[in-house]
């Protein structure tokens, strides 16, 4: 062992060295934040919540082409659908199973209407299992909520599409 | 009916001591995570009461209502004690430890001597939550716990001696008493740096925490405990910290004596003196869990065996040469 070596050995320099850092980062701004009580920044590309958005007059976006359905990689999306009186064709039942979305976000990609889409939202966790079979009806809920957030991350993201 | 007037009087005495000591015990845990917490640059505990001081209670009430689980195959009245042997012990040193010089639940005579069994007793407890388990990782923890406490017992025991050559009495007042001109930890400043690191791995901290090497060995000797029994485990632990701490500014840092004996200092109670002083050693303590990687376990034998017993035996035999060729010492 070289003198210097031992000498550090002895005196336990390296160590009183990782103290003084240790002690300098102690009193540094902390990197983290307080959750519950503030958030990060998420980006509008972020691939949270599912929604169904409509139109401003209130009509539903979606128009059952289930491109959406056959995208899914995990076969989380159930559509059916059927003629209306005006004769659009419109969904009557647009389930997602919230426990098999793998939040790939290719439904968002594939839809030609920009109907579904994946929101900001991440803290839906529920207490049983059965609040997870989101239904249209909740979805166009979600929809109608964070209608505001959904239509600014869609023309913030525009023009990189 | 003398007798049980006694008894009432002693409980209150205990519990006077015994209830501080598991309130603060609780505290340090949420100061050894923020520290911990500080130094890494996050937050830390901060939630619950004001800085997140309640959180270790509200950790205490989580255990309390969890299942507390016995392994099928364990040796469950072994299994059972273990916990409560382990926090029986690390609360029963705090009898002799003096908060001034009256303030003293027992002032016997041999009290260094006491203070030092039961931390090696402590060791009984480890061991066997580990051997009752009947489990391998328990055992493994527990084995390596029983050798590592054994090892650093013994340096710790051959400090002990320098003080009390210095001293020349085992009661933990006298030793206070005799620093009053001077702490120990000026002329045994060695002694003082090797006690700290043995008393580190007389408590299973990091660096020393290879019984509970959650890498190679879950949570060593606490694997199969859960609910309020892993709970006891880890106010034991704790406590025992906490004497260690205890322990080493009785010895080393003048215990209750404040550091100048001049007019804002002296009237400050002893008891606050103390706790200050733990206060320091226990920070340190969070300090270097928080900057220092874990041993490897021959390096952990080396140190305990090859370094330090060589190096404190050698101070024994030094302090010793020197008090007697300067006729300084003590004589009663």
């Amino acid at each position: 062992m070289k003198i210097s070596r031992i000498f550090k050995t002895i005196f336990m320099l390296d160590f009183l060295g990782g103290l003084t850092i240790a002690l300098r980062e102690f009193f540094k701004p902390k990197k983290t934040i307080n959750y519950p009580f503030e958030k990060g920044k998420i980006s509008p590309r972020f691939r949270g919540e599912h929604a169904l958005r409509r139109y401003p007059d209130g009509e539903e976006r979606c128009i059952a082409c289930k491109l959406c359905e056959a995208v899914c990689p995990a076969q989380a999306i159930t559509i059916e659908s059927s003629e209306r009186a005006d004769g659009s064709r419109k969904t009557t039942r647009y389930d997602i199973d919230m426990m098999k979305c793998i939040y790939c976000g290719l439904c968002e990609e594939s839809c030609p209407v920009d109907a579904i889409v994946q929101g900001p939202n991440f803290e839906f966790s529920t207490e049983t299992r059965e609040e997870l079979y989101y239904n249209k009806e909740k979805l166009l809920d979600n929809g109608d909520r964070w209608e505001n957030v959904l239509a600014a991350n869609i023309k913030a993201d525009n023009s990189h599409r | 009916m003398e007798y049980l007037s006694i008894i009432f009087s002693e409980t209150y005495k205990i519990l006077f001591l015994l209830v501080p000591v598991l309130i603060s015990v609780a505290m340090i845990v949420w100061l050894d995570r923020r520290i911990w917490a500080f130094v890494q640059k996050r937050q830390g505990p901060n939630v619950v009461g004001p800085f997140g001081l309640l959180q270790s209670l509200a950790d205490a009430l989580k255990y309390m209502f969890k299942e507390v689980i016995i392994p099928s195959s364990s040796n469950k009245v072994i299994f059972i004690l273990a916990p409560i042997v382990t926090m029986t012990l690390a609360l029963i040193s705090w009898a002799v430890i003096p908060f001034s010089a009256t303030q003293v639940l027992a002032d016997i005579n041999v009290g260094i001597l006491y203070l030092f069994a039961v931390s090696s007793l402590g060791v009984y407890g480890i061991i066997m939550g580990g051997w009752a388990s009947n489990s391998k990782y328990p055992f493994l923890g527990a084995i390596r716990s029983a050798a590592q406490m054994v090892s650093y017992e013994v340096s710790i025991g051959v400090i002990i001696i320098n003080v009390l050559l210095c001293v020349g009495s085992l009661n933990l007042n006298d030793i206070v008493m005799a620093q009053e001109s001077l702490w120990f930890v000026i002329p045994l400043f060695p002694m003082f740096v090797i006690f700290f690191i043995s008393a580190l791995a007389e408590t299973n901290r990091p660096p020393f925490d290879l019984p509970e090497a959650e890498a190679e060995l879950v949570a060593g000797y606490q694997t199969e405990y859960s609910g309020m029994m892993y709970a006891m485990f880890w106010l034991g632990e704790y406590a025992n910290i906490l004497l260690m701490c205890a322990m080493g500014s009785v010895l080393f840092l003048g215990g209750w004596l404040s550091p100048i004996d001049l007019f804002p200092f002296n009237v400050i109670p002893g008891a606050i003196w103390l706790i200050l002083k733990i206060l320091f050693l226990f920070i340190l303590f969070a300090l270097v869990k928080a900057i220092v990687p874990r041993y490897r376990y021959d390096q952990l034998m080396r140190l305990g065996w090859k370094i330090f017993l060589p190096l404190s035996l050698t101070w024994v035999v030094l302090t010793a040469s020197f008090l007697f060729y300067f006729n300084l010492l003590p004589t009663n």
